[in-house]
């Protein structure tokens, strides 16, 4: 059974005039694959991920995780949303814990695991922080964290690196990779950075412009662990131009 | 460390730069009252001076206590009930779209019926102890809190209810966790404005008749021509009236702490 599996799924936002987002969506992600969309800016990637977090209903299509339906059904995924959506009246290590809370964890080991990753993801120090008092990248590091505290098998990104300068974004590739590795948790990854796509996936899904499709699936055969310097390997820049080909075809057809 | 000290020197002399001209101008106020009513020889049941009023407070001082206590218990109380009464209306009106629908706006245009209005029938209703005076300040601050604390609770980020809903959480969880959070500035700030009346409010229903409170004191002064008298009832009701506005505020600031932080320079 599939761990992400979406059917057929069109999404057409009501409203003057009426966006229609999606357009007959298929993907399928089986357990413990990292899967990663890249597309254009507006080509539906946050709707696709809305939908399988259960906070939208499609206009036609199936969505499953874990074989049960995620139409009006959330929290079956952990989602991590394009922006980084702290409760601003929770401290950071606070913040951290709410869903192992509402999962009902409790509270010391939840704590515990938090503080953990906290020293991993160079947050220590700030576990007391209000959100408005944290930077940018750093709130974005915290809403990745929070989200792999989620007590679920699936995890669901949106951009979640998209604050980040270049050289936590590396420690956080590296980091993601090996804690991928270590869990083998499914992913559904939703970047504009083909890079960061290839540098991270199994499989890259590549849409086309409203309404988003999928133009074309490509696989990469890197062998894990992959090391960031991968980038300079020719078949990484052979298999990147492939890619940026595509999307600019896909770009141009929609 | 030393910068710790220069900022907290640097604050105090900004507060005192915020509220030191409007000292000065009270004191002067104070001073050229009591020239003006010496010099033009006011007759002291019109215009008392205040140092006239001063020794007024000192003369009444053993029966103000009581009187004071009186009154500050009425709003407290009717503050409690009223707030409470007020965000438990609030938390319905903002989840029941019909209810809202049907109630929201009578609430919002029977606040402009002046409570005070009430103040007699409300003395029929529940006689001349301390009922109908809470009653009234209840009222009195039931409608600012109701009013602000919905428009609190529907405006919150739409995108946080989604984010804890896709965590699995409830309904409950949502308001627990979104919901109320993010309706408590609004609360205070409606809470801010009626603390503020409520201790005029206690007033005005005692003078429909009471037992004890500084609406009775004023009216009790008013029969014997004591003005000096009501001008002390006057500056303490002002006093209480800040006192709980303060109050409201320190509140506020413990139970709201993320709203109270030092402002970013920028964002990032
Ligand atoms: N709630 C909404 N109501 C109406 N239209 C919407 C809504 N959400 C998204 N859209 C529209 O649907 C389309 C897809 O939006 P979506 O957020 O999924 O794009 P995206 O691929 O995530 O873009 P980006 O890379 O910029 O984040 C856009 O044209 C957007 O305007
Ligand atoms: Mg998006």
């Amino acid at each position: 059974m599939p761990a992400i599996e979406l059917h057929r799924i069109s999404h057409t936002f009501a409203g003057t005039p009426p966006v229609e987002a999606l357009r007959e969506v298929s993907l399928t992600v089986e357990a413990g694959e990292f899967a990663s969309i890249v597309g254009p800016s507006g080509c539906g990637k946050t709707t696709i991920l809305r939908i399988l977090a259960g906070l939208i209903v499609p206009t036609a299509g199936e969505a499953r995780i874990g074989g049960r339906s995620t139409i009006g059904r959330p929290g079956l995924a952990a989602y991590m949303p394009q922006r980084d959506l702290l409760l601003p009246w929770r401290r950071a290590l606070e913040n951290a814990t709410l869903g192992a809370e509402i999962a009902g964890m409790p509270r010391g080991e939840a704590r515990r695991r938090a503080l953990e990753l906290f020293e991993q993801f160079g947050l220590r120090g700030f576990e007391r922080a209000w959100p408005a008092q944290l930077s940018g990248g750093m709130r974005q590091r915290l809403a990745l964290l929070r989200t792999f505290l989620l007590p679920f098998d699936a995890i669901l990104l949106d951009e979640p690196f998209g604050a980040l300068d270049a050289i936590t974004r590396r420690t956080m590739h590296a980091w993601l990779q090996d804690v991928w590795l270590r869990d083998r948790r499914t992913v559904l990854f939703v970047t504009h950075d083909v890079e960061e796509a290839l540098m991270l996936a199994d499989t890259v899904y590549i849409m086309t412009a409203r309404p988003g499709r999928i133009a074309e699936t490509m696989r990469v055969p890197f062998a894990r662990p992959r090391p960031l310097d991968i980038v300079a390997d020719p078949r990484f820049a052979a298999l990147k131009e492939r890619l940026l080909e595509t999307l600019d075809r896909a770009v141009q057809e929609g | 460390m030393s910068s710790v000290v220069e900022r907290t020197t640097a604050r105090a002399a900004a507060a005192a730069s915020d509220y030191g001209p409007a000292a000065l101008f009270l004191a002067a106020l104070v001073a050229g009252w009591e020239v003006a009513v010496r010099l033009l020889d006011i007759a002291p049941y019109i215009l008392p001076a205040p140092s006239r009023i001063w020794d007024a407070f000192l003369r009444t001082r053993t029966t103000l206590p009581e009187h004071i206590i009186t009154t500050l218990r009425e709003a407290v109380l009717g503050i409690a009930y009223g707030a409470a009464v007020g965000a438990g209306l609030a938390v319905a009106l903002a989840g029941v779209p019909l209810l809202r629908r049907v109630l929201y706006p009578v609430l919002v245009t029977s606040q402009t019926i002046p409570m005070i209005v009430l103040a007699p029938i409300l003395i029929v209703w529940f006689g001349f102890g301390e009922t109908p005076k809470v009653v009234l300040v209840a009222l009195w601050v039931f409608f600012p809190v109701t009013v602000s604390m919905t428009d609190g609770l529907l405006g919150a980020d739409r995108e946080l209810i989604g984010l804890v809903r896709s965590m699995g959480g409830t309904r409950r969880d949502v308001l627990r966790h979104v919901l109320i959070p993010s309706a408590l500035p609004a609360l205070f700030a409606g809470l801010k404005i009626s603390a503020t009346y409520s201790v005029a409010a206690a007033v005005i229903a005692e003078y429909m008749g009471a037992q004890s409170g500084l609406g009775l004191y004023i009216s009790r002064s008013a029969a014997s021509f004591r003005t000096d008298q009501m001008f002390v009832a006057i500056g303490i009701i002002a006093t209480a009236s800040i006192a709980l506005f303060a109050l409201v505020h320190l509140a506020a600031r413990l139970m709201t702490p993320w709203m109270y932080l030092e402002p970013r320079g920028g964002k990032g």
